[in-house]
């Protein structure tokens, strides 16, 4: 929980990108997204054109660069795809570096590269700049169905809860002699995923057994309401 | 008499594994007792809290709360009527923030705007977390989230407060503030707990549950001294322990008539 308030996507901040109203971002993003996946992988200004419009959003909202460029990471396992795509891909070849690569191959790869990279950091811009209870309030605006809602709800509120649970659980691991990171001992890391799901799917009854004794009958409230306006 | 505020008749219940957890049990709580609910694991302690308000319902027997059978078709009421609060705070506080965590059960019920805000704010004064109300409560500590769990429950306005195992993970320090604010409470309490001198502390009156059945009811005082009864059922008393030698004790208790 080292992220101080909020989670550790969130970057403090009071900028006007910080200040905008969750379902307007949310939107935003959609469209942006949207427009980004249809733009044609050969016109190469367009990308350019998003990604200066995206570097002007993250300046404006104050997040550091440094701060994203760490998170996107998640980008890798795309990333890895993408670098294959050239070299498996059909049509005529073109050399480089001694490599003989496929020529929509490369184009495919890069439109892979660009279109998921000006994704991940509009997502986690408007992560950085959206307290999670915010985002949630924002889709419901947005008419989401409630109940997809509460699940994300739900998710963020026990990611902490179950990722402890996992450290606990390897941090007992280990001190019986196991090293996690090892794949000798992968197994046993499998086996206490498969535990940790078992232990999460009964937690999730008992947090069900304590919503209905207090009356939960399947719709959750709209307690958040009228708090979020004088927040 | 008065009608009790828990009455539980004849209450037997099997899982559907075939395992019976209880065999007949009967329990009478009236208004304004603080009684704790003893006995050994698997004694089927919690099976008998999770019949108080129906998530569980009788095999055999009926429970009934102010006069009010625990029914589906009561199960609103009875809801508001039986305040539960679990062992495990991480299980009974899923919201974004202690706040909304409190609005939760009133808002079940169908509570609003102000009147709303004003039982909210009550509860957590009563429970002394007034200041944390717009934190998330998984950034709490065990004792602040015990509280905050007793709080969620509080603020229905319940006739009668379960706890199960209040004290169990919490320092010594958070134990005594939680006994502070049950002590400050004007409820009617039955807590489940292994917490020998807690039940001594705060429950004037004792029930034993062993295997599925009611084996002892009476002074808490006089439970914890009866040295037979106490080995008979799987009870120990912490190392150095006494009830005797505590000044005051052996006075204090007396049952409502």
């Amino acid at each position: 929980m080292g992220a101080g308030h909020g989670h550790r996507l969130h970057f403090h901040g009071h900028s006007r990108v910080h200040r905008a109203s969750a379902h307007l971002k949310i939107a935003t993003l959609v469209v942006f997204m949207l427009l980004v996946v249809a733009t044609p992988n050969e016109w190469y200004g367009a990308f350019a054109g998003w990604l200066l419009l995206l570097l002007a959003v993250v300046a404006l909202s104050g997040v550091p660069f440094g701060y994203l460029a760490k998170r996107m990471v998640v980008e890798v396992p795309f990333l890895v795809f993408a670098v294959l795509v050239p070299f498996v891909a059909e049509g005529p070849r073109v050399e480089v570096w001694g490599l003989s690569l496929s020529e929509p191959g490369l184009l495919a790869a890069w439109g892979l590269v660009a279109k998921g990279s000006l994704g991940v950091l509009a997502a986690l811009t408007l992560a950085a700049t959206t307290q999670p209870h915010e985002a949630l309030a924002g889709l419901r605006r947005l008419r989401m169905p409630d109940l997809m809602v509460q699940i994300m709800g739900f998710m963020l509120r026990y990611l902490d809860v179950v990722s402890a649970e996992m450290r606990r659980m390897t941090t007992a691991m280990r001190s019986r002699g196991c090293d996690p990171r090892s794949p000798r001992h992968w197994p046993v890391l499998a086996r206490s995923l498969g535990a940790l799901f078992i232990r999460s799917y009964e937690r999730g009854e008992r947090v069900h057994l304590a919503m209905l004794s207090r009356g939960y009958d399947g719709a959750l409230p709209d307690v958040a309401q009228p708090h979020q306006a004088d927040r | 008499m008065t009608v009790p505020v828990l009455d539980v008749r004849g209450l037997a219940h099997a899982y559907p594994d075939g395992h019976q957890a209880l065999f007949g049990v009967d329990l009478h709580v009236h208004r304004g007792e603080s009684v704790a609910l003893l006995g050994p694991n698997g004694a089927g302690k919690t099976t008998l809290v999770l019949h108080l308000n129906g998530i569980l319902t009788a095999g055999a027997g009926s429970v009934t709360v102010s006069g009010l059978p625990v029914e589906k078709s009561n199960f609103r009421e009875i809801r508001r009527r039986v305040g539960i609060v679990f062992q495990d705070p991480d299980d009974q506080l899923f919201m974004g923030t202690v706040r909304e965590d409190v609005a939760f059960g009133p808002a079940n019920l169908g509570v609003r705007g102000p009147a709303l805000d004003r039982q909210v704010a009550d509860a957590l004064e009563q429970v002394g977390m007034s200041e944390h109300a717009d934190r998330p409560p998984h950034h709490l500590s065990y004792g602040q989230r015990r509280r905050v769990a007793v709080a969620t429950v509080l603020v229905m306005e319940p006739e009668i407060l379960v706890l199960d195992e209040p004290t169990s993970n919490l320092d010594p320090a958070s134990r005594r503030e939680l006994a502070d604010v049950l002590r400050s409470l004007d409820v009617t309490v039955l807590m489940v707990t292994h917490d020998l001198p807690y039940a001594l502390e705060l429950c004037p009156r004792s029930v034993v549950l062993h295997d599925g059945q009611v084996v002892a009811d009476g002074r808490t005082y006089d439970l914890l001294t009866d040295h037979e009864l106490m080995r008979r059922h799987r009870l120990e008393l912490p190392f150095g322990f006494d009830p005797a030698t505590i000044p005051g004790q052996s006075g204090i208790g007396n049952l409502p008539a």
